[in-house]
């Protein structure tokens, strides 16, 4: 095995603040499994309390959208504002619905 | 901990330029989408990992990102060196947490590099084959206590002026690091100062202790910020790409007019005599910077380069068998639990 292979694998960090918020991505750390993958976003990541649970997934295993393909992903929505609360003018009486 | 002063020309610049010969399709494209990558920046929008973006950019950040990681690895070795010698088990404790936040920083850092497409191997390679620089601040020896409490006011105070606004820089990875890291360098400033006022509080020995270190540490200081702005040479490109937004002299004469007054709470004076008040101008003036010692450890020769390398190359060399340990181990288990399946 090649000196750069030998490289431990990359997972990506999530991290929940408290709970009833959200897990959030912080960033990432190298380890050669998930125990320590856990323990090293630990070290890295939650030194000040920053955190009340952690999740970490291999980088090679998240599937992401084409940056290059954003119009076909999302430019859809764009002309169905009928979706949005705003696209509807109500009288000033009963407006705050 | 970043400075402007790695700002500078780099044996790993030369290689910023495009690879070979593209076509003339290649060529239209790259200028359409260069077009619209500028006009997104002008616009204050943040470029991230995965978006095309021009090879200079990308070729700019990865060496400011990796030069700012090495910083914070090499930036542990002078402190580290006196956790054994901290006066009393709150400084010990207080340092022991600082020096690993640096560790903690080189690691925010390296990732941020990494989504760029480089590998942390190389990059850690690059330093210690010397062909990556790091911040010249640590090549400076720290020789007694009080060195320690200047680091956090003066270097660390420096760094975070040099700091603050790249947690705008236009690179998201890059500036969501350096939300994370500002909010920590203010307590390794506060830490020093605190540190200082103690020791100022103390015996005649340890007040001339720490002026002495205060005279040893501020022109290097000043130094931080890099060369003057008419001799800076990444600046242009920087500028515009929302990498840089504040030039060095704008960020050291904000350095000093924000420490002068700490002095004086302190009770030391700053080795300066042509330190004074401009009322015209509402900034302090300063002497002139001796850009020669500048030079002189940047390429290489200050009093701790060669150690601080060798001790970092050591560092690497001597976990290497830890590293290869978890890896044997971590293959050991996928292959128990393949049988046991």
């Amino acid at each position: 095995m090649t000196e750069a292979s030998r490289q431990w694998p990359l997972w990506e960090v999530f991290i929940r603040s408290k709970n009833g918020l959200d897990h959030k991505h912080c960033g990432s750390v190298h380890a050669p499994d998930a125990r320590m993958a856990l323990q090293n976003a630990r070290d890295v990541y939650t030194r000040r309390m920053e955190g009340v649970s952690i999740w970490v997934v291999r980088a090679d295993h998240i599937v992401a959208s084409d940056p290059d393909a954003k119009p076909e992903m999302f430019d859809p929505a764009e002309d169905k504002i009928y979706r949005h609360p705003t696209f509807y003018t109500l009288p000033d009486e009963v407006n705050h619905m | 901990m970043y400075t402007q002063a790695m700002d500078i020309p780099s044996p790993d610049r030369d290689d910023a330029v495009r690879g070979g010969p593209r076509s003339l399709v290649d060529q239209q494209r790259d200028a359409a989408y260069e077009a619209e990558f500028d006009a997104r920046v002008a616009r204050g929008e943040f470029v991230e990992a995965k978006d095309w973006m021009p090879e200079g950019y990308r070729k700019t950040l990865v060496r400011q990102i990796s030069q700012h990681a090495h910083s914070e690895i090499v930036g542990m070795l002078p402190e580290g060196n006196w956790i054994t010698r901290a006066p009393t088990l709150k400084r010990k404790a207080i340092l022991l947490a600082k020096v690993q936040d640096e560790g903690g920083h080189g690691m925010y850092l390296y990732a941020a590099a990494e989504t760029l497409g480089v590998a942390r191997d190389d990059l850690v390679d690059a330093l210690h084959s010397g062909k990556a620089k790091y911040s010249s601040i640590f090549n400076y020896p720290t020789l007694n206590w009080a060195d320690i409490g200047v680091i956090g006011w003066l270097v660390d105070g420096a760094a975070i002026m040099n700091q603050i606004p790249l947690c705008r820089c236009s690179y998201g990875p890059y500036a969501r690091a350096m939300i994370r890291i500002c909010k920590e360098e203010s307590f390794h400033q506060r830490q020093g100062y605190d540190l200082l006022l103690t020791m100022m509080k103390g015996t005649a020995d340890q007040r001339a202790m720490v002026q002495d270190a205060v005279n040893r540490w501020w022109w290097p200081s000043l130094m931080m910020f890099g060369p003057h702005d008419k001799d800076s040479v990444h600046s242009g490109d920087s500028i515009r790409w929302g990498i840089k937004r504040i030039s060095n002299d704008d960020l050291r004469q904000k350095f000093v007019d924000a420490t002068v007054p700490q002095a004086r709470v302190l009770g030391i004076t700053l080795p300066d005599p042509d330190l004074r008040f401009n009322e015209e101008r509402g900034h302090w003036d300063f002497g002139t910077i001796d850009w020669s010692e500048f030079w002189h450890v940047v390429n290489g020769h200050g009093q701790c380069n060669r150690e601080r390398l060798a001790d970092r190359v050591q560092a690497w060399e001597d976990g290497a068998w830890v590293r290869e340990a978890a890896l044997a181990h971590a293959e050991k288990q996928r292959r128990r639990d393949r049988l046991a399946a």
